[in-house]
């Protein structure tokens, strides 16, 4: 049987995913994405822990649910301005690469 | 959900997430996390969320990752992929994420409630998007505003951000 262990691990392994993606990567697209990862990484295992804890009316907990709503929404808000900034920093510098957007004012 | 359904689609998550780190190509890496995200969206369906996992497709995997597919079609990213990689520092970025792997193995390991299987719902059917909008309107209504606003803010912020500026 699948445990609330397994859900854990998965959901671990999708972070430690994004994160190596944030430190290895020097595309800031790519890590946006990594991101993206991290954010999902963390809501399966808040699902995994609503669907754990059952109530007294035999339903999952909704509260975690919610949570995981926001997160998303909250989560959309940020690659759009993201992505802004970024296009805003591609039409300055030409570039996508943090190593070439080391000084913090030109 | 059976095991098997769980770990065909914990690995095509976990691959795809891999795959997304790997490839050079930033268009390959968008498309590899559509399928994370839509492996992903199963695994929620397999704990019963339903909702979640439909707005897990049309938020993520439908509207988040078309705007990512647009951004790099537009910006034409493909002279970047011949750069010189510093295998000192990518040495040192794998070890830090490694160590983080391991952290979090071992506290979960360590869980005592975690070895236990999910205990079982009595209906068959379960009023997911109802039970959601209970909560979402009743306990978190003012959450639920806040992020409204937030939203409109980012709005704003992304037409004042991608505006040219007058010469």
């Amino acid at each position: 049987m699948i445990t609330l262990g397994d859900y854990l691990i998965v959901s671990g392994i999708l972070f430690t995913i994004g994160f190596a993606g944030v430190m290895l990567r020097r595309n800031l697209i790519i890590i946006l994405m990594s991101l993206e990862l991290m954010l999902n990484a963390a809501n399966l295992s808040l699902v995994a822990f609503s669907r754990f804890r059952v109530g007294p009316t035999g339903l999952p907990d909704y509260n975690a649910q919610v949570f995981v709503f926001f997160i998303i929404t909250v989560a959309a808000a940020e690659v759009a301005v993201g992505l802004a900034i970024l296009v805003a920093l591609y039409r300055a510098r030409q570039t996508t690469d943090v190593n070439d957007i080391s000084s913090l004012k030109f | 959900m059976s095991p098997l359904l769980f770990w065909i689609f914990a690995l095509l998550t976990l691959i795809f997430g891999a795959a997304v780190i790997i490839n050079r190509n930033p268009v390959a890496s968008a498309l590899s996390l559509v399928v994370s995200f839509l492996g992903l969206a199963a695994l929620f369906m397999s704990l019963n969320a339903y909702f979640i996992g439909v707005i897990q497709v049309l938020v993520y995997a439908g509207a988040v990752m078309v705007l990512f597919l647009f951004i790099i079609m537009l910006l034409d990213l493909r002279a970047e992929e011949g750069r010189r990689v510093n295998w000192l520092t990518s040495a040192a970025g794998l070890a830090v994420a490694l160590i983080l792997l391991g952290q979090i193995l071992s506290v979960v390991g360590h869980f005592k409630i975690a070895h236990r299987t999910f205990p079982p719902l009595p209906g068959s059917t379960i009023d997911d998007v109802r039970n959601i909008g209970a909560a979402l309107f009743g306990n978190y209504n003012l959450p639920f505003q806040i992020v409204g606003v937030l939203v409109l803010v980012a709005t704003i912020g992304v037409v004042l951000l991608s505006k040219r500026e007058p010469r």
